[in-house]
């Protein structure tokens, strides 16, 4: 099932002011397979994503995306991809349909696929019947199952979820899991995924790289992981490999661009 | 092409859905007509220059234009704090799409703001000398409205803060407006001004819609048409490069 890589880094380095935020990382994706990259709080698991997805330029390191790299050809690495942020991306003031709609339409889905795909998602994430209202009338919960919804509706080569479960109920994270799932066998779509649940990518993913403090500490599959550190889960291989101290979040490029505006403000540029 | 009306549409729906936006931005054209047309009419009238509203229209409605334009840059910063911004930029569009589709978004809207304003000028004594040029009219509004969206937009591409944002708007937008022709006639002014008004692009602007609508052009409708076509395509194609630069 499983076969080229799909997504490869080498040497991958983001620096923020002097803060680095990925430490020369290393590692591929085979197309066709689910790959966890994990990591606690501010490891730099966000950053790199954004890397990969054309969203920052690496301070140095190569990356490979579907064949491209996202800082030479970014429109041919947007074209095989798809993403479910971590934060919120949705336009709050148009409607759950509209917002659907209109990804569809960014993504050049034809009309019918759209609507039809529209359909089923919102069905799956229980939004059917809310699909007329504004965004902002929404709760946190069914904005984060149209977000999640409106990530699966182009079926991409390379699909990135940056916490796609994160607060959602058991029934709804195995709905959206069976989905992916199905995905990944139907399409052969490649997953990239990162959560803090640990038995959900214990049970999902066929490969797992764990990140800490911006260095690439482990990879392999789950059984590699829990034989490596002689823990009998996923959990306690994760604990074992990254420690047990409590990590603050990451800060996102904006707050850090703000702090050295603050610290640095009137001596630069 | 899809991609381009989907954007447009987007930010139309926004405007027509916030009805405080639409109400609360003829505030400012009103309270120009009333000060100045009332105020100043008299003065005008009796230095020679004729009915003052005939000329103060014109460039009330390139105000109108002018702000609603340049500011609609701000959304660029909304949609950067909910997040749809990235939304858009992962997307597998071109810059140049995403920086048409924002920019005839605004300037639509833009361009009812001044269509409002026209009328609200019709109401308070404005008649336009002649009926056929209204189109060509309409055809200044767009320029003037795409120009300034552009302008806006492509500046908000590369500042974050709202704050921040308002105030430089703020104070580019000014100086261009007060030195555009805008609210007094640019003959006979010192020539230091006049340099400034020559290369102001909303000056143009001014001068196009004054043209088509009460027949006093200073520069002539095709320099403002050429002039002001041109540095919308030259915003237009740097705001495109400058989105390709965005980082989040």
């Amino acid at each position: 099932m499983t076969g080229q890589d799909i997504i490869s880094v080498t040497e991958l380095t983001k620096v923020f002011n002097g803060f680095t935020a990925v430490n020369h990382i290393s590692f591929s994706v085979k197309a066709g397979e689910i790959f966890a990259f994990l990591g606690p709080n501010g490891a730099g698991k966000s950053t790199t994503i954004n890397m990969l997805t054309t969203l920052l330029r690496p301070t140095s390191g190569k990356i490979l995306l579907n064949g491209h790299d996202p800082v030479t050809s970014p429109h041919m690495v947007r074209q095989s991809f798809g993403i479910v942020f971590q934060d919120p991306s949705l336009d709050e003031d148009l409607t759950a349909w509209e917002n659907m709609d209109y990804h569809g339409i960014l993504y050049g889905i034809p009309k019918e696929l759209r609507a039809g795909r529209t359909e089923e998602l919102l069905k799956i994430v229980e939004l059917w019947d809310r699909r007329k209202d504004q965004v902002k009338k929404f709760s946190g919960g069914m904005k984060r199952r149209l977000e999640i919804a409106r990530g699966l509706l182009h079926h991409p080569k390379i699909l990135f979820l940056d916490e796609p479960t994160l607060g959602l109920d058991p029934q709804t994270r195995s709905l959206i899991w069976n989905y992916i799932k199905g995905l990944n066998q139907s399409e052969q779509t490649t997953i990239f995924l990162t959560t803090h649940y640990m038995e959900e990518a214990e049970r999902v993913a066929h490969r797992i790289a764990i990140i800490d403090h911006g260095r690439l500490i482990v990879q392999g599959t789950p059984e590699e992981l829990k034989l490596q550190t002689n823990t009998s889960s996923l959990e306690g291989a994760f604990i074992a490999l990254t420690g047990r101290d409590i990590r603050d979040e990451e800060p996102s490029n904006m707050e850090q661009m703000r702090m050295r505006r603050k610290m640095f403000g009137r001596h630069r540029r | 092409m899809k991609v381009i009306y989907i954007l447009w549409l987007r930010q139309l729906k926004r405007y027509f859905r916030s009805k405080a936006r639409i109400i609360g931005s003829l505030g400012q054209p009103l309270l120009f007509f009333v000060a100045l047309g009332f105020g100043f009419g008299p003065i005008y009238t009796k230095a020679g220059g004729g009915d003052y509203i005939q000329f103060l229209a014109p460039g009330i409605i390139t105000m109108s234009i002018l702000f609603t334009a340049t500011f609609s840059g701000i959304e660029v910063l909304w949609d950067r704090r909910f997040g749809f911004l990235k939304e858009t930029l992962v997307a597998p569009v071109s810059r140049l799409e995403i920086m048409l589709g924002r920019t005839f978004g605004g300037a639509t809207v833009a361009v009812v703001q001044g269509l409002i304003v026209f009328l609200l000028s019709v109401i308070v004594g404005f008649r336009p000398t002649s009926m056929p040029m209204l189109p060509l009219a309409l055809l200044y509004m767009v320029l003037i409205a795409v120009t300034f969206t552009a302008l806006g937009t492509a500046i908000a591409s590369f500042i974050e803060d709202m704050q921040g944002f308002q105030i430089i708007i703020n104070f580019l937008i000014m100086p261009l407006f007060f030195l555009s022709g805008a609210l007094f006639p640019l003959e006979n002014l010192p020539k230091a001004v006049v340099i400034v008004s020559m290369i102001n692009p909303l000056a143009y602007g001014v001068d196009g819609l004054r043209g088509t609508l009460v027949n006093m052009a200073h520069f002539g409708l095709a320099t403002d048409f050429i002039v002001l076509g041109s540095i919308a395509a030259f915003v237009l194609l740097a705001g495109a490069y400058l989105f390709s630069k965005i980082e989040v």
